[in-house]
């Protein structure tokens, strides 16, 4: 929790001033039996009704005192720990956001998600509870020690004895029971992994008759989830009868210890009732302590969860800006490599040049960089060697924000959102109605007009109720709305059938003349009219040139454009 | 997909009061008494743990109740003033009982060191005994969402049911280890104290019968009050998780559009809502335990006071009020945590209602009792005057037949948005149709087990789907316990072998969701290389290689029309090659199938084919 401090300090006072409400609360339970005491004690023996009563009365008044700011304490440890954990949740969702696709890859969605639900929600338990019983019960306990320290410090030193044991033992669970919070929240991953990966590929599963077998897979980490919390509990759970079983044998030697000082005249016996009085409130509030601790265990195995995300480094930096080149290219890149994994090249010292408003098409084998290119040039990865220039101007010397207002993308199977038509073109961005009309327009998404309810349509969870082509059409039309520099289409036409593939290329020649655009594709027909086309094999440019050029330099080139122009025609 | 599943009968679900018209996952409402029938039920399936739980902890309550009777026994031993009948006091120094105070102290030492054992394994027990309980809950969430009908999942977002599946069935678990437990326990210690009591001094009893039915009543009203709020805290975080899994898998997008202010602007919405919802229900929900912990000392302010005067006039020992108190004290204890428990159960309630909706979900029918096994399939598929709708009133297919004999290509064409998903959905039965029949080798397919129906097919779909695992077993996933030859023949068939056998790890590399060193292309060939491992005879192609370049598409197309060999193939079709080689073409349009016949016929027919075929020819020249 320690490196979650600076969510804490805001709240602080806060959190002391709910505090100190508790403690005074807890001041006032402890005033319970004292009075109780006196009672019995003085003015039961001296028969003084009148002080009976009001002595009584005080019982009764600390009573109303002590719900009264319990409540008030208790509402206020709700609003802080609710807002701590809004802020972090805030914090961690910003980060996550703004991780490079690189540390996304290592991290998996699925944990990421579990730890911005999961984990803040047991930092958020804990601190509610730590406020609720972090106070009252340690109060309790240190106000009942020094209530029966002033009473009989004799006796009192008998359980003093005894604290250190409990605190030994405390000790050593928290100790084992942390790793095991934090391997319990690991496998919580694995659930949620599961699950998704369950949802997103049912109609796989089912046409596979793979539900048994996916129902063994759940069954498998259902498992290891409940064994590893059987554990985790386990282990927590010997505190609890530990404490209570040495504060109960403190309880039996203060009464044998009380059976001598009484008989020697040393004591009064109402002190020994007052003394078990208290013993039970000790005993009930160290309970509470070694609750607190289980509790914390769980929240700080989370908290480190959510602090090690919040705490990784920013990897991609912002160098300084330097005088742009004169008469540079829209687009260039200079001799760039790249590899994911550090193995095996995914760019090889790749070098091209790209004028504003022409237009680039990338076209090779699975496998052969063509997204890589796109990612670098957006720079979702850094490129290991090389520059690229965006009007003459590396891209790591742009801030991001200004970086990303260029682009226009649709990425392969990119993502459509739950919500209406308009808000999947509009994506957060300022655009106004118009220009979403505009957009869905070229973008050739005229199926947008025969919905119930046209743009404010309702888009299902992950664009179920789109077929695959409108969804490729309102992806492009989200491209399109705001008016991108630079427009990027990964493959995202393939499955538009022909007519609708070149009435699509036509609007976009006429109406986004100055926009630079970048399409991926298989099909020889969505490129031929490329400014450059560049192919590739294996990361590395094999050809370079327009449609014509490479008919005769690029043997490859003109295989396909053999074969695709020839006899394997695609209709709708 | 195209499939629009409003019409799809998935559980009892309420719409929920959020933003616009979303449909959103919420608890069904029941009462009580069967939610607590229902939890009961998962109980019972742990009759031995339970009964065990259960004298543990009558056990180890009694014996800790035990103890404030002898230690008020001790005391008594202790304090023997005695007020003679001249008036003097005698007191208690020297005349102290040690013989009893020796028994008294004695026995409290053995019971306490037995409580302690016992409430320990008690603990284990229970531990062992909620997580079977939550343990079972999943299983059941889960077991459900595999029967669920596709369509369901289209309305719901992942993570507010995987919300359901952690979150929920967590909180149920917690109340269940620990409230249960202490219910049972609180019963035992107020009827035993209450017994203690009356034995002690019955006249102090009295002050209860004031304060019981306070703490009554005000439990009630607060529960009436809280119950909702914590509905609606289950239901804002399963939205908000809703939300988080949405965005984080749209992550890349989100980046390249540079949109994660506005987005995180959208989530802060949420988490604000989500926190909302938290602070109001926790605020209001720990009202319980301070109230009663007053009504508590006010109940202890009595006893003392009227205790006092019951010892002045004699009427009951110093001792006898020391244990009466302490008794009271239990007595009102677990009342006090019976109303913190009755609070707490109401978040578990709200959870267990959104866990038991997603049990309750309506699964796709079950297969008939008689329903017999599909086998040594020869591939005869008909379809015999199909009528099928999404939405009741809007027929999406009207009086279709169909003829597909074994080893035949159907090739199914139309242009974007035709709704050709839908043929593959009927005949995978992820849908029924709603007049007519399909047939397989003649057997109505609503008569044969779904399992060995959809067995019967191999099916490449458009969208890969890969699983987190190595590559064998995402290839192998179709054909459990292949061997590594297999599935590199598979592998080298899909053309897919090279590839993998260049990465470092081969085919034990794991592929993970994001998964960005793997390209688009690369899973579609993968799921092509998993499709190559099934020999179902009949074989369904959802438009498999639009992600493919065409070299490896070329090579593709040997190896699909090698696996098409001698199979039944329904084929969406995007290849004129494929077209023209199919023995029928089923055309469709505004997702209704509009012409059918071979190519030749189409052509002559002069309609909606022979114009798609028309401006195919146009675009290109």
């Amino acid at each position: 929790m320690g490196r979650l401090k600076k969510y804490l300090r805001p709240y602080w006072g806060f959190m002391i001033l709910t505090m100190a409400i508790k403690l005074f609360g807890a001041y006032t339970e402890l005033m319970i039996p004292d009075l109780m005491e006196t009672i019995l004690d003085e003015k039961v023996p001296a028969g003084d009704r009148q002080s009976i009563f009001l002595y009584g009365g005080g019982m009764l008044f600390c009573a109303v005192l002590c719900l009264l700011s319990n409540i008030l304490a208790n509402r206020m440890s709700a609003k802080s720990s609710g807002q701590i954990t809004r802020a972090i949740r805030h914090d961690l969702f910003n980060r996550l956001e703004h991780l490079s696709a690189r540390q996304m890859d290592k991290l998996t969605v699925s944990s990421a998600e579990s730890r911005l639900t999961s984990d803040t929600y047991n930092i958020n338990q804990m601190l509610a509870r730590l406020q609720r019983m972090g106070v009252r019960a340690p109060m309790l306990l240190i106000g009942g020690i020094i209530m029966m320290v002033r009473m009989d410090a004799a006796l009192a030193l008998v359980l003093i004895a005894l604290l250190p044991i409990i605190a030994l033992v405390t000790y050593f669970v928290t100790k084992k029971s942390l790793p095991l919070y934090t391997k319990q929240q690991t496998v919580l991953d694995k659930i949620v992994r599961t699950v998704q990966e369950n949802i997103t590929g049912i109609r796989v599963i089912k046409a596979l008759s793979k539900t048994e077998y996916e129902k063994e897979r759940f069954h498998k980490v259902n498992t290891e989830l409940t064994q590893i919390d059987q554990k985790a509990g386990t282990v927590s759970a010997i505190t609890n009868p530990t404490a209570s079983l040495t504060l109960n044998l403190g309880l039996t030697l203060v009464v044998l210890i009380g059976a001598y000082r009484v008989n020697d005249g040393r004591m009064d016996s109402g002190v020994i009732v007052a003394f078990l009085q208290y013993f039970t409130m000790i005993l009930n509030a160290m309970l509470g302590v070694t609750r607190i601790f289980v509790m914390w265990s769980k929240g700080e195995a989370s908290a480190k969860r959510v602090a090690d995300v919040l705490e990784s480094p920013e990897d991609m930096e912002i160098l300084e800006q330097i005088v742009p080149e004169e008469n540079a290219p829209h687009i260039e890149f200079r001799n760039v490599s790249f590899s994911y994994t550090g193995i095996g090249v995914n760019t090889a010292n790749m070098s091209f040049r790209l004028e504003r408003g022409q237009t680039l098409g990338i076209l090779g084998p699975t496998g052969s960089g063509k997204s890589t290119i796109l990612n670098l040039l957006m720079r979702l990865y850094d490129a290991d060697e090389g520059q690229i220039l965006i009007d003459g101007q590396d891209i790591r010397s742009i801030p991001f924000q200004q970086l990303r207002q260029k682009f226009g993308v649709v990425f392969q199977n990119d993502f459509v959102m739950e919500g209406t038509i308009a808000d999947n073109l509009r994506f957060f961005r300022d655009v106004d109605d118009e220009a979403l009309q505009h957009a869905a327009e070229y973008a050739q998404a005229e199926f947008i007009a025969t919905k119930e309810g046209g743009m404010n349509a309702e888009v299902q969870v992950r664009g179920n109720n789109l077929s695959g082509g409108q969804k490729q059409r309102l992806l492009i039309g989200r491209a399109l709305a705001a008016n991108p520099e630079i427009l990027i289409l990964d493959d995202a036409s393939s499955a538009l059938d022909y007519r609708t593939d070149a009435k699509l290329r036509r609007a976009l020649r006429e109406n986004y003349a100055d926009t630079t655009t970048v399409l991926v594709a298989q099909r020889i027909s969505s490129l031929r009219h490329a400014d450059v086309i560049l192919v590739l094999q294996e990361g590395a440019v094999i050809g370079m040139g327009n449609h014509e050029q490479l008919m005769e330099s690029c043997e490859e080139y003109a295989y396909l454009a053999r074969i695709q122009m020839g006899n394997g025609q695609e209709v709708g | 997909m195209a499939a629009n599943p409003n019409m799809i009968g998935g559980g009892r679900l309420t719409r929920a009061e959020v933003s616009g018209d979303k449909r959103r996952f919420e608890g069904t409402k029941v009462n009580r008494a069967a939610l607590l029938r229902r939890l009961w039920r998962y109980l019972g399936k742990n009759r031995l743990l339970l009964i065990l739980a259960v004298i543990l902890s009558v056990s180890s309550s009694l014996l800790s109740l035990y103890g404030p009777k002898l230690s008020g026994e001790a005391i008594n031993a202790i304090h023997v003033e005695e007020v003679l009948e001249d008036g003097t006091i005698l007191s208690s120094v020297g005349r102290v009982d040690f013989d009893t105070v020796f028994r008294c102290i004695g026995l409290m030492a053995i019971f306490y060191v037995c409580a302690a054992a016992l409430t320990f394994l008690l603990n284990v027990v229970m531990i062992r005994l909620s997580r079977r309980v939550s343990k079972q809950m999943r299983h059941d969430v889960f077991e459900n969402l595999t029967r669920l009908p596709v369509g369901y999942f289209d309305r719901f977002q992942t993570g507010d049911i995987i919300s359901t599946i952690t979150y929920d069935v967590d909180t149920v678990n917690q109340s269940l280890s620990t409230d249960l437990l202490q219910i049972l326990q609180s019963v035992i210690t107020v009827v035993v104290s209450f017994i203690m009591m009356l034995t002690i001094a019955p006249q102090l009893v009295l002050i209860f019968l004031f304060t019981i039915p306070i703490t009554i009543f005000f439990t009630r009203w607060l529960t009436k009050r809280v119950r909702p709020l914590f509905r609606r805290r289950s239901a804002k975080l399963g939205q908000l998780n809703g939300f988080v899994e949405e965005m984080l898998s749209g992550q890349k997008t989100v980046r390249a559009y540079g949109r994660e202010d506005a987005v995180l602007e959208a989530f802060d919405e949420k988490n604000d809502a989500a926190v909302q919802a938290y602070t109001v229900a926790e605020a209001n929900g720990t009202i319980t335990g301070p109230s009663v912990n007053c009504i508590n000392n006010v109940s202890l302010a009595l006893v003392c006071m009227f205790g006092s005067l019951l010892f002045m006039q004699g009427k009951v020992g110093l001792g006898d009020l020391s244990s009466f108190v302490q008794y009271s004290r239990k007595f009102s204890g677990p009342i006090n945590e019976v109303a913190n428990i009755i609070a707490e159960l109401q978040s578990a309630f709200a959870a267990a209602e959104r866990v038991f909706t997603l049990i309750d979900a309506e699964p796709e029918k079950e297969d008939l009792p008689d329903a017999t096994v599909l086998e040594n399939v020869k591939g005869e598929v008909k379809l015999e005057h199909v009528d099928f709708s999404y939405i009741p009133g809007k027929p999406i297919i009207e009086d279709l037949s169909l003829m597909a004999k074994p080893g035949s290509l159907t090739a199914i064409v139309g242009p974007t948005g035709a709704g050709k998903t839908t043929i593959i959905n009927l005949l995978m039965r992820f849908y029924d149709v709603d007049q007519g029949a399909v047939y397989v080798d003649g057997n109505d397919i609503r008569m044969v087990t779904r399992s060995s129906l959809r067995k019967s097919y191999t099916m490449v779909l458009q969208d890969t789907w890969l699983v987190h695992g190595t590559i064998y077993e995402n290839i192998a996933y179709g054909k459990p316990g292949a061997t590594m030859e297999e599935v590199v023949a598979a592998a080298k068939a899909a053309r897919i072998h090279n590839y993998i056998s260049r990465l470092p790890e081969g085919y034990n590399t794991v592929l993970t969701d994001n998964g960005t060193a793997i390209s688009k292309g690369q899973k579609q060939l993968l799921t092509i290389a998993r499709a190559m491992l099934l020999d179902a005879h009949m074989l369904i192609l959802d438009e498999a290689t639009s992600n493919v370049d065409t070299r490896t598409e070329q090579q593709i197309q040997a190896a699909m029309r090698q696996l098409m060999k001698n199979k039944t193939c329904f084929v969406i079709a995007h290849r004129l090659s494929t077209i023209e080689s199919a023995d029928h073409i089923l055309v469709l349009d505004g997702g209704k199938v509009v012409e059918q016949g071979t190519h030749e016929t189409l052509i002559a027919q002069g309609g909606f084919y022979h114009k798609l075929y028309q401006a195919q020819f146009d675009s290109v020249s």
